[in-house]
């Protein structure tokens, strides 16, 4: 969860990630900034997220992208 | 039949009559029928693609779908004994069985779209190249109705049951209707399945308001494409029909397009919306304020709203994170400079992307540079936007009324000026009207009476401009106050109905039926 909260605040780092939970559906991060998470992601965390999984409601907050990054590092 | 003839709307009217008539288990066969009938009537060829369309994506759905179901049951009954590799073993197998299936339905009916739309387009090329050794002749192609549409919408949807995010419809029929549905058949909105099918396989008892608000939509369309965009066009073919209306006539003819391709377009989907609504069916908005914009990707995020979510969902998601592209997005990070390091794969997707918006919108190379500039664009305010952030930060400007109205300006503006290819169909012609608005603009062309030589009379611009301040006023206080018919309805439902009978009747003295007038095409059906 650190690390995505890492990501997250280099990509926007004025926007309050530990708080918001409606990063995808608000538009705080578009295509583009999903697209560097994923690949920061990849890099770091050595997790792919697959296109199938990019839905907003896994991109809404730090805690609902640290979930589908656990379950995927699980699969 | 198209939306803007008489046979239409008794057509429609006919529809909905019939719609709530009939015993409501059958609505949907109704429907179907209907849109048939409209296919069939708009040409009896069409139909034979859309029928191949159709089956074709059914059946491999539902293979796809019994993969899924297969693989469920395995491993539900195996999980216990097989390790964790002998299970990625066996998932990676069953998605490589439903992978197959899913690109025999994908290249199947890109086939048929390439084939009836671009190859054409490709002799000609072909035929440029090789000047004097080659001379191709143009193949005699009928291109169907709506292709582009129904064709990604079907797509969407054998995506999406790939993906295991939409169950199959395993009724051929209902399918059928999906892909059919005739409100939206000709020009969209490209909707999901799981958004579309449940209302309109629905039953549905008549409701006032349904029909009320239907009705409502059905005229605010009609008024903006008739009495709006299709009196622009007259004025707007002579400016962009000869090239002696250079300078600020090419402005003129910017901002002119500008407004037509708006109301032709968002009327055409008010009409399609407006139909499904009087029946209690919910088709996906495809428009939300778009010239309200702040800067183009924000634009884009609001005009044509379907193509640009299916166009990012299926095309940039999937190829941004490829495992190639993965591996370069890793290899650029350590040897390119941190900013292009991280973004390259952003780069590139949406290099693929825009070229494929381009292709979409029309087998041209004006709608492919089209494509490419908004693309080139995009990436250049996304490049600026450090440089945005600590001038909005310096001066203090953000979130304040006059740097907003000249956000928006600026954005329509630099749309408008990208949709120069669009309006002029040929990208050489299209560079030098632009050049020209430098080199030989005339101010004096606004005020010395030349624009009422170019096909609209005073009396013309009088409704335009009364008409330009309807919609932009609508727009105004749908943006600060939300739905306008909410408002109308909720306050009072005699003040709602006089408001739909007086544009009613606007529309039918105001509309441009003219000489010269041709209704024969919503620009978007072309597509």
């Amino acid at each position: 969860m650190e690390e995505i909260l890492e990501i997250l605040s280099e990509i926007h780092p004025d926007v309050d990630f530990e708080n918001e939970e409606g990063l995808a559906d608000r538009r705080i991060i578009d295509s583009l900034d999903i697209v560097t998470i994923v690949s920061e992601i990849a890099d770091r965390l050595d997790v792919v997220i697959p296109a199938e999984e990019i839905i907003p409601e896994n991109f809404n907050s730090v805690k609902a992208l640290s979930e589908l990054v656990r379950r995927l590092d699980e699969e | 039949m198209i939306f803007t003839s008489l046979p239409f709307v008794c057509f429609m009217v006919i529809t909905v009559i019939i719609y709530y008539l009939i015993p409501k288990r059958v609505q949907w066969c109704f429907l179907l029928l209907c849109s048939y009938v409209f296919y069939t009537i708009a040409d009896p060829r069409y139909l034979i693609f859309i029928a191949v369309t159709t089956v074709t994506v059914w059946f491999t759905a539902i293979r796809i779908e019994k993969l899924h179901m297969e693989q469920k049951e395995y491993l539900k009954l195996h999980s216990k004994e097989i390790s964790k590799s002998d299970k990625q073993a066996y998932k990676s197998k069953m998605k490589s069985r439903r992978m197959k299936w899913l690109l025999l339905g994908l290249l199947l009916n890109l086939g048929i779209l390439s084939v009836t739309k671009y190859t054409n387009f490709v002799i000609a090329n072909i035929n440029n190249i090789f000047k004097g050794a080659v001379s191709l002749k143009r193949a005699d192609i009928i291109v169907p109705l709506g292709i582009s549409f129904y064709t990604f919408q079907s797509l969407g949807y054998i995506i999406d049951v790939y993906r295991n995010k939409q169950q199959a419809q395993h009724n051929l029929f209902k399918f059928a209707l999906f892909v059919s549905f005739f409100p939206q058949l000709a020009q969209g909105p490209i909707s999901r399945y799981g958004q579309l099918a449940p209302s309109l396989l629905a039953e549905h008892r008549f409701e006032r308001k349904n029909v009320s608000y239907g009705a409502m939509r059905i005229v605010w369309g009609y008024f903006k494409k008739v009495v709006i965009a299709d009196r622009i066009v007259a004025g707007l073919t002579t400016m962009i029909g000869d090239e002696k209306y250079t300078g600020a006539y090419v402005f003129c003819a910017m901002l002119f397009y500008a407004f037509e391709l708006y109301c032709d377009f968002t009327g055409g989907i008010d009409i399609t919306i407006g139909i499904a609504e009087a029946m209690g069916i919910k088709v996906t908005e495809n428009f939300n304020l778009p010239y309200f914009s702040k800067n183009i990707k924000e634009y884009w995020n609001r005009w044509h709203i379907t193509m640009g979510s299916w166009f990012t969902d299926y095309i940039f998601y999937p190829i941004s994170v490829s495992t190639p592209m993965l591996k370069l997005s890793k290899w650029s990070r350590n040897h390119l400079p941190a900013g292009i390091g991280k973004r390259i794969t952003v780069y590139i997707s949406c290099f693929v992307v825009w070229l494929a918006t381009g292709i979409w919108h029309g087998a041209a190379w004006n709608f492919v540079v089209w494509g490419l500039t908004n693309y080139a664009v995009i990436m250049i305010s996304q490049e600026f936007e450090p440089l945005y952030a600590r001038f909005h930060s310096r001066f203090n400007v953000k979130g304040k009324a006059p740097y907003e109205l000249f956000q928006i300006i600026r954005t329509i503006l630099l749309m408008s000026m990208i949709r120069m290819f669009d309006c002029y169909r040929n990208v050489g012609l299209t560079l030098r009207m632009m050049w020209s608005m430098i080199t030989s603009f005339k101010i004096s062309v606004f005020y010395d009476g030349s624009l009422m030589d170019i096909g609209l009379t005073a009396s013309d611009y009088m409704v335009l401009l009364v008409g330009f301040a309807v919609v932009l006023g609508v727009s105004i206080i749908k943006l600060k106050k939300g739905s306008v018919r909410d408002g109308l309805y909720a306050r009072s439902s005699l003040s709602f109905y006089n408001i739909m009978a007086v544009m009613l009747i606007v529309t039918l003295v105001y509309g441009a039926y003219g000489t010269g007038y041709d209704s024969s095409q919503f620009i978007y059906t072309q597509f």
